[in-house]
């Protein structure tokens, strides 16, 4: 692989290392025929992020040498966000940026050729890794509203820099509604201060829900997206849909597209109090979610989504084509879980429990099968070559 | 129990909030006492606090446009409400571009000061910004300690020199020593002094002025060159001197030898008193 980005985009690609380093703490680069993607999840497992650079983006692009595979491999995201860190000298000093992987060093390139002929070269290792992918589908949430970004980034302004989750829903009167979220307070002596911000639908360029639906998902994943759409000034749209699916927030423009996938609470998780506020509560139908899933062994979950997806043959194909029809897990072969590409969860992380399991959750939600494949977030076991 | 009141001018809001970050400066939790005429952020003296205290009063008509509060009888209509100051500075700092603000007294699973924001914005949508403050209601047996504190007979009083000044000088001596002598004159001279072991540091300041004194007795036997000095807690006064973001419209300083120091500022129309003990 070999691409060169120059003037104004090799800060927009900084930015959107700034973006995805909000998320995880491993960048995935995939170059493919659509474009160069970069890729990360968190350590829980409950956001994925991904931004596609189109060939355009780029002076030069060649996803691969002509006759070899293109090279997949994932690299430290703190060592790639070294070379974009302080994005104000990006722009100022930066001309070109050359990134080409050297798949006999193991060794991702990054060269910055700068002002008065300095040139400075950044030689990361890397892994090789198949496909971080995350099959997802907008077009399958029953909600979606869009709005330019800089009135979700006003939205998001009266809430405070710490708060962790928010609660994103349709009042009455079609008005949007932003909540802070607490956690349960059971315990706590001293209460936190409730804030919410209400916007009319007329700021919104697409408003597709019906009033009482909210979701809720954690705002600090979200604002890395935010502020990388306000400096584009892009529209950003989200979709979504029930609470506990995931939900979706995207941007577009000519030259990249970007997506974050962030697991929402679930019914069980949501305080009714809570909820009643925003509207009358959600129907009915909405389905009840195993309490269990706490305790379940997420370990076999993930080994059914990762059979699930190499049915699919997807190696290949870009994470974000939709692949049609539901896939009910099959049974899997012997499957050595220990996938040595795919670091296990570290001990001292100790993920939001409600969201991991959530989102897998979603994914098998016995009570009634989704019209379409749920949102899975797999990587490709390496052990079904 | 009933609160609400409505600002709708854009400078008494801004003050408002002034009055507000101020008070957030100078107090993690504070009391907010509400009558009628006045609303008071009130610190009362604890250990907790270093036996600092602090009276701030504002006459509730040269905010708010409408003001209705019911206390917690006819013979006793007052409210006192114990809050987290930052929360109310956060809420009001939203309200930078206001069109109206409304605050009341609301129960929301526990009691709450809500702040309701009607936002200017570019279009014609309205955008409505509302805080939920969680207070503690202050029952009435503990009123008594939340009175207005007697202004002490003071050996000296003397007007300040620029707060901003005095925040820089005592700010360089905090990392020198824990506690710092104040001490002034009837002369208009004041002085700020550490000593450690190794090292004194004074800064005088002079022609500072004397108001007027109450007393005259007092004054006249007292020798103008004789100081009255208090020994308080550095990270007190600091304290202090840092919520004074504005300088104040008057700023007095009134010194009980050896027993306690206490400032009387006047921001416009708002009053702060704020009282610190002799280090003991």
């Amino acid at each position: 692989m070999k691409c060169l980005v120059a003037g104004g985009n090799v800060k927009v690609l900084g930015k959107a290392v700034h973006s995805l380093s909000r998320i995880g703490d491993e960048l995935y680069l995939e170059p493919l025929e659509d474009g160069l993607s970069l890729r990360t999840v968190n350590s829980s497992r409950s956001a994925y992020a991904c931004f596609l650079f189109a060939p355009l983006f780029f002076q030069q692009y060649q996803a691969a040498t002509p006759g070899q595979e293109a090279l997949r491999c994932k690299i430290l995201m703190k060592s790639f966000l070294a070379v974009f860190r302080s994005l104000a000298t990006v722009e100022k000093t930066v001309e070109r940026c050359c990134i080409s992987l050297n798949g006999r060093n193991s060794r991702l390139v990054v060269q910055l050729h700068c002002r008065y002929g300095v040139r400075k070269t950044h030689n990361l290792s890397f892994q090789e890794c198949e496909s971080l992918q995350a099959v997802f589908d907008p077009a399958l949430c029953s909600h979606v509203l869009r709005a330019p970004a800089r009135v979700l980034g006003e939205a998001v302004q009266p809430f405070p820099p710490t708060l962790a989750e928010v609660t994103l829903g349709i009042g009455s009167g079609r008005r949007v509604i932003l909540r802070s979220y607490q956690e349960d307070e059971a315990d706590r002596t001293v209460k936190a201060m409730v804030t919410e911000m209400s916007i009319g639908e007329e700021d919104f360029q697409q408003l597709q829900a019906r009033e009482g639906v909210a979701i809720t998902f954690c705002l600090k994943e979200f604002r890395g997206l935010l502020t990388f759409a306000e400096s584009a000034n892009l529209s950003l749209s989200i979709h979504f849909d029930v609470p506990g699916r995931p939900a979706i927030f995207a941007i577009k423009d000519s030259l990249l597209d970007g997506h974050f996938v962030l697991a929402t609470m679930s019914e069980s998780d949501l305080r009714s109090p809570e909820r009643h506020r925003l509207a009358p509560p959600l129907q009915a139908d909405s389905t009840p979610h195993l309490d269990d899933f706490a305790n379940d062994d997420i370990d076999s979950y993930m080994i059914a989504m990762e059979t699930t997806a190499d049915i699919e043959g997807s190696r290949a194909v870009p994470s974000m084509s939709f692949s049609p029809g539901h896939q009910p897990p099959s049974s899997p072969g012997p499957y050595s879980e220990d996938n040595d590409t795919e670091p296990s969860i570290e001990p001292g992380t100790p993920p939001p429990k409600k969201f991991r399991s959530l989102f897998f959750g979603s994914v098998l939600a016995p009570a009634r099968s989704p019209p379409g494949p749920s949102p899975v977030l797999a990587e490709d076991s390496e052990g079904e070559g | 129990m009933k609160f609400r009141a409505k600002i709708v001018d854009t400078a008494c809001l801004n003050h408002f909030t002034r009055v507000s970050n101020m008070i957030a400066k100078l107090a993690k939790t504070c009391t907010l006492r509400i009558s009628p005429d006045k609303l008071n952020f009130i610190l009362s003296d604890k250990v907790a606090n270093g036996g600092v205290s602090m009276w701030c009063e504002l006459e509730q008509e040269n905010f708010f446009s409408e003001f209705q509060m019911e206390g917690v009888s006819a013979e006793n209509n007052e409210i006192y409400l114990e809050l987290t100051s930052e929360n109310l500075s956060r809420a009001l700092k939203t309200a930078q571009n206001a069109r109206a603000l409304k605050i009341k007294l609301t129960n929301k699973h526990f009691p709450c000061l809500t702040v309701s924001i009607e936002l200017l914005s570019v279009s014609n949508s309205s955008r409505i910004v509302t805080h939920d403050i969680p207070v503690r209601v202050i029952p009435r047996k503990l009123w008594k300690d939340l009175r207005e504190p007697t202004v002490p007979d003071a050996d000296v009083s003397i007007y300040l020199p620029v707060l901003k000044t005095m925040k820089s000088i005592v700010e360089k001596m905090k990392n020198i020593s824990n506690h710092l002598i104040i001490e002034a004159n009837l002369n208009g001279e004041l002085n700020l002094k550490i000593e450690t072991e190794l090292v004194c540091v004074t800064t005088h300041f002079k022609d500072l002025g004397n108001p007027p004194s109450a007393s005259e007795d007092a004054s006249q036997d007292r020798n103008p060159e004789q100081m009255a000095e208090v020994r308080i807690d550095i990270r007190r006064l600091l304290q202090f001197l840092a919520g004074q973001q504005v300088n104040p419209t008057k700023a007095v300083c009134n010194i009980v030898s050896n027993k306690i120091v206490h400032f009387d500022l006047l921001h416009e129309d708002v009053s702060l008193q704020y009282f610190i003990p002799a280090f003991s």
